[in-house]
């Protein structure tokens, strides 16, 4: 009896160390999201609910009580409203696309990829020198004889061509985000399924709705998601484009830190900003959610 | 090193002597803006030994270009090693560093770059050394300036470094369409009005512009033209009849104004290329339009309302904070930045007038004379009237500023209520005014000790 829990013993140690092990592993990790996400999240908490005469809600009846606020919020859902689909069929085909093997459909993947390497800043920028008046799209139609004097194309004034610019700016620039994601989504399904499906004789269209889509419902999932997150986040575009035409959320955090000079109001946005991109993503986990019985292995 | 013992100094009062001061250096300005180069000799540049390490802390000349052209040229030829450092636009990182490190007990700055009304709160806050002996070497520097940079006081607290403002800029195209007899120099602002409403019939298109992106001075123009004009001050008579027919007024010129104008920064680049044909804007961000196309531009005195030809302006003075840790290094800086030829530098490469007396350099380019000529005239005008930038508010500066782009916004762009918008929003300015317990400062009637009211 004895010599047999002399001899086990040891193994239980070493199982135990074995056990443990996965929390070791984690543990940069941990300390990282601490120090670098959690920590700034409380104290950006911390701001928001402190004035300089101590705690209390100031600095978010200023935030509502603010002008750009209520325009602010519905321009950044407006964005969101309007970005978000369109993005998503275009992506979505765009994977499709890389992901039917065609000849060439390399070259397709290094274009698409582009403009993700471009900063949103340069990227609004780059539209704004194309739409203005005396831009490049003006300079090309009056060229061509098509345009007799220079047309504003982007009047940062209207509320309609705000939306169309800083959506197409958008769309140009991180729907490719988005396509990576399905795409990688794509290349996970086994081919398989949807060869069953063609010897069924189901179309195009019928394997992408009964097949394609289903399977790949945990990627739209993360794609949508992040979209969402980042769509919340968005500013460099909208100020490049509309100057001081348009707001949205981000971009009066940053003007109440750097111009206002009040970082407790701008604290209030990212509470405000942070709370929004919590609620999308619970809406989105919770719509497109997989049971487990029909996750690919 | 300046001998002032600051703590000796009787507190000075917001007295009315320091607001005539002010006013009568707009006179003065005149003298300065084509007073400037020839004639003095650069014997002030001061002894040949090394000044050391001098850290000059900048709350002016923030953009890109205009740092490039202080490391580069300004401080060139100066015997010591200057480390310049900017404070970023549009923020009050200027003011509070400087507090920060006066509150730390140890100080890393020797020389200040700043607006007059930074050098107010800064004294208010006996934060700055005393700087008598190093003015009385700099004998170019005409004498309402300097009282200027007294603050109030029997002490130098800065030393004037350089002035600008703004004025209107015009493409000779569209002179055309300037309204029968009207004399360009004396506009007035129904004028201007008529003025752009006929380049829009004339051209098909909206070719008056303003800076009103969130990096523009469009705030600028509403304290301190167009409310002033209108009502003889910018914050009493804020909610006054008169401030709603500014208003009125600007909704009205708003219909004639380029649309990408909210886009707009520096009204030079639209300028050049011909998005915008007549618009307002500071010196210094017009100059580059001015300095290449000075054939095809003209510019001229801002516009009159009924009370008066109201314009803003600004004098950037050279402080040492009381805990610089070089205030000789920072003395012989101040000697070397108020030199003729580093002034000439400031006014070719920044577009700030010299402080120094003189004549202008006939070798100035075409530009800038013109510009030099405008800025004369409109300080010269009998009508002329002073609105000073922002005194005492310190911190609440931004929030002042963000008082006037948001009645900018609610009354001209989203088309709300005059009179609500004014009452709302003055009772936000009357709010910072009760904070901070400024006083009016000019052309607002003086408030003696109390605070601004807004009526």
């Amino acid at each position: 009896m004895t010599s047999i829990a002399q001899e086990t013993a040891p193994l239980t140690r070493r199982k135990r160390r074995w056990e443990v092990l996965p929390y070791w592993l984690i543990l940069p990790t941990v300390v990282y999201l601490g120090l670098f996400f959690v920590w700034p999240m409380i104290q950006g908490f911390g701001l928001a609910l402190r004035d300089e005469d101590g705690w209390g809600i100031t600095a978010f009846e200023t935030m509502v009580n603010d002008p750009a606020f209520g325009e602010a919020m519905s321009f950044t859902f407006l964005l969101i409203l309007v970005i978000v689909p369109i993005q998503f069929v275009l992506a979505f085909g765009m994977a499709l696309l890389l992901n039917a093997k065609l000849r060439g459909s390399g070259i397709f993947l290094y274009i698409f990829l582009l403009p993700l390497a471009i900063s949103d800043l340069a990227a609004g920028i780059a539209w704004s020198a194309i739409f203005t008046e005396r831009g490049y799209l003006n300079t090309i139609l009056e060229g061509a004889g098509v345009l007799d004097q220079p047309h504003i194309f982007l009047d940062p004034t209207s509320r309609t061509q705000q939306i169309v610019a800083v959506a197409t700016a958008e769309i140009w620039r991180s729907t490719t985000f988005m396509m990576v994601i399905l795409f990688a989504g794509l290349q996970a399904i086994p081919r398989d399924y949807v060869e069953a499906a063609e010897v069924f004789g189901a179309g195009f269209f019928q394997r992408v709705r009964h097949v394609i889509m289903p399977m790949l419902k945990p990627s739209i999932q993360v794609a949508i998601l992040l979209r969402l997150i980042f769509a919340f986040e968005v500013f460099a575009v909208v100020i490049a484009l509309t100057g001081s035409g348009a707001t949205v959320l981000a971009a009066e955090a940053y003007k109440w830190q750097a111009t206002n000079q009040n970082e407790h109001v701008a604290a209030a946005y990212s509470v405000v900003i942070l709370g929004l991109s919590l609620a999308a993503a619970a809406v989105v986990l919770v719509v497109l959610r997989t049971p487990r019985e029909r996750r690919l292995r | 090193m300046s001998t002032v013992n600051d703590d000796n100094l009787s507190p000075w009062d917001e007295s009315f002597d320091r607001r005539s001061a002010l006013v009568k250096a707009g006179g003065v300005g005149a003298v300065l803006a084509l007073g400037g180069m020839a004639g003095a000799s650069r014997a002030l540049a001061g002894s040949s030994q090394n000044a050391g390490k001098v850290t000059a802390f900048f709350g002016q000349f923030g953009t890109i270009a205009e740092q490039e052209a202080i490391r580069k040229t300004v401080l060139k030829g100066f015997r010591g090693d200057v480390d310049a450092v900017f404070a970023p636009l549009g923020t009050n990182v200027f003011v509070d560093r400087v507090r920060a490190e006066a509150k730390a007990g140890k100080g890393n700055i020797d020389l200040l770059i700043g607006l007059h009304g930074d050098f107010v709160t800064f004294q208010n806050e006996g934060l700055l050394r005393g700087l008598d002996v190093v003015t009385k070497q700099i004998t170019t520097l005409p004498a309402p300036l300097v009282k200027i940079g007294k603050l109030g006081t029997k002490t130098q607290f800065y030393v004037p470094h350089s002035q600008a403002t703004y004025v209107m800029v015009a493409h000779k195209d569209v002179l055309k369409y300037m309204p029968k007899g009207a004399d360009i120099d004396a506009l007035t602002y129904g004028q201007v009005f008529a003025w752009a409403k006929a380049i829009r019939k004339g051209t098909g298109q909206n070719r008056f512009g303003l800076p009103g992106s969130d990096t523009g001075l469009l705030h600028r123009f509403s304290q301190g033209f167009l409310i002033p004009s209108f009502t003889g001050g910018f914050v009493t008579e804020f909610r006054s009849k008169e401030a709603v027919q500014a208003w009125t007024y600007m909704r009205q010129l708003w219909q004639y104004t380029h649309p990408q104008s909210v886009t707009y920064g520096f009204m030079q680049e639209p300028l050049l290329s011909g998005e915008v044909l007549l618009a307002w804007d500071h010196v210094a961000r017009l100059k580059t339009a001015l300095d290449q196309r000075p054939d095809d531009l003209v510019a001229f005195p801002v516009p009159k309302g009924p009370k008066g030809r109201a314009y803003m302006p600004v004098i950037v003075g050279l402080g040492v904070p009381k805990n610089a840790p070089n205030p000789a290094g920072a003395n012989a800086l101040i000697r070397h930045l108020t030199t003729i030829s580093s002034q000439a530098q400031v006014l070719s490469l920044l577009g700030f007038f010299p402080a120094v007396g003189g004549r202008l350099s006939k070798r100035l380019s075409p530009g800038l004379l013109a510009e030099a000529a405008a800025v004369r005239k409109q300080q010269k005008a009998k009508d002329a009237v002073q609105a000073l930038l922002p005194i005492g508010l310190a911190a609440e500066g931004a929030n002042f500023n963000k008082v006037y782009q948001d009645t900018f916004k609610r009354i001209v762009r989203n088309g709300e209520n005059i009179q609500t918008v004014l009452k709302e929003q003055g009772d936000l300015l009357q709010a910072i005014f009760t904070k901070t317990g400024a006083p009016c400062w000019a052309p607002d009637p003086p408030s003696g000790k109390a605070p601004c009211r807004v009526k």
